[in-house]
């Protein structure tokens, strides 16, 4: 049996962090009240895993040509906190191109579009919990929470696990970014090492030959077995 | 565990392409075809332009069963702060005490600005059921109402206030 104890407050962002001004008007004021887990939080969609394309992995390979930028191998496994895989589940990623600009209208910092990147892709883990983008490396960007703010290059993900509970929305940073400590939004995490999880790290076993360079980023999600005893009791 | 993150303004080309999403009704799909409308505010009462709703629901019978009914939505917010789901009046799930929770739909709320998603419950106003719903009889009395969805002509209504007057329960999961 799966049990889902509540993450410590100091490896989640709180939801009020005033350094990200978006926070200000958007956090709720009030705290929310604990909810006993019932089959609506212990159950959760199979949602996405029918229409997987071919590309659907390799943001590269989704246009005619082949996009501009660092192609980069993105791969690692989707764990519970015991380390135990989340099997044949849903991963979705989006990402600025390598110039730092999105396929979005309302992105309107003037750096080029790329005809050969949208930066959206899918994937459902495997039996082990992995999986494995090919993308490019996506760049910094500036963005107007402060004077002279610039986002961390990262790639958002999304992931749903067993149950409505798992459910998790992340950004992936780069080993060694001088703007991460500059960032809000990486920084809205109080721990350092619960921030580090949010870094991936470069692998040179996952790193192609002549190809691209490989990041490992391994994500982990809310739930634990519960022990025998637990169990029996 | 891995920290959240916001999902910013940008996720639409990676999310909500799919508008088929904001459909969880199929034609063979036993249950009551509703429409339930979700506006989110922020602490202004101002709309909020770029999030995202995601709902995991029941089936009719109060089941949560993939095999028959997918019961999961997601949409992003329009210029109004809006979106519509159709779907089907999910029926009273168990509440592992022996009893049944009222109707409830779960509702994901992300959004720039949000760096962990909020999770809310919808119910529906004049439903017998809710006084005996073991999780609204954790919410204070005078907060309960804002887990109502209020029936109109077309739609079941639910505005999501994310912070201020009315604030909008979140739960803790």
């Amino acid at each position: 049996m799966k049990i889902y104890p509540r993450p410590k407050p100091s490896e989640q962002p709180a939801l009020l962090h005033p350094a990200y001004v978006s926070t200000v008007r958007r956090a709720p004021e009030i705290s929310p009240i604990l909810l006993p887990h019932t089959m609506s939080e212990l159950t959760g969609p199979l949602y996405g895993h029918n229409p997987i394309g071919e590309t659907d992995n390799d943001l590269t390979r989704q246009h005619a040509g082949e996009p501009i930028g660092e192609r980069i191998v993105v791969a690692g496994r989707v764990l519970d906190e015991d380390g135990r895989p989340v099997p044949r589940t849903l991963l979705e990623i989006w990402q600025a191109n390598a110039s730092g600009r999105y396929f979005h209208d309302r992105d309107n910092h003037p750096a080029p579009l790329d005809p050969n990147f949208t930066g959206a892709g899918r994937v459902i883990t495997e039996d082990d919990g992995s999986y494995r983008f090919v993308t490019i490396k996506p760049g910094a960007y500036p963005w107007r929470n402060h004077a002279n703010a610039w986002r961390p290059a990262h790639i958002h993900f999304s992931v749903f696990g067993p149950c409505f509970i798992t459910r998790l929305v992340t950004q992936m940073y780069f080993p060694n970014d001088p703007l991460m400590p500059f960032d809000p939004i990486s920084q809205s995490v109080p721990d350092e090492r619960a921030r580090e999880r949010m870094v991936s790290r470069f692998d040179p076993d996952l790193t192609e030959p002549e190809w691209a360079l490989g990041y490992r980023f391994d994500i982990v999600l809310r739930g634990r077995e519960a022990t025998p005893f637990e169990e029996q009791g | 565990m891995t920290p959240s993150q916001t999902v910013g303004p940008f996720y639409h080309f990676g999310l909500t392409k799919n508008l088929a999403l904001g459909c969880l009704t199929t034609p063979d799909l036993q249950g009551e075809r509703i429409r339930v409308r979700f506006r989110l505010l922020d602490g202004d009462g101002k709309p909020v332009p770029d999030g995202m709703i995601e709902l995991w629901q029941a089936d009719a019978a109060g089941d949560y069963h993939h095999e028959t009914f997918c019961g999961f939505g997601r949409l992003a917010t329009d210029g109004q702060g809006s979106c519509t789901f159709e779907t089907i009046r999910p029926g009273r799930t168990a509440d592992g005490r022996g009893g049944r929770q009222a109707a409830h739909i779960n509702v994901s709320v992300f959004a720039r600005g949000l760096l962990n998603r909020l999770c809310t419950r919808v119910y529906f106003e004049g439903d017998p059921a809710l006084a005996e719903d073991p999780v609204l009889a954790l919410v204070p009395q005078d907060r309960r109402h804002t887990l109502l969805a209020n029936n109109t002509e077309d739609c079941w209504k639910f505005d999501i206030r994310l912070q201020g007057e009315g604030e909008t329960v979140f739960f803790d999961i």
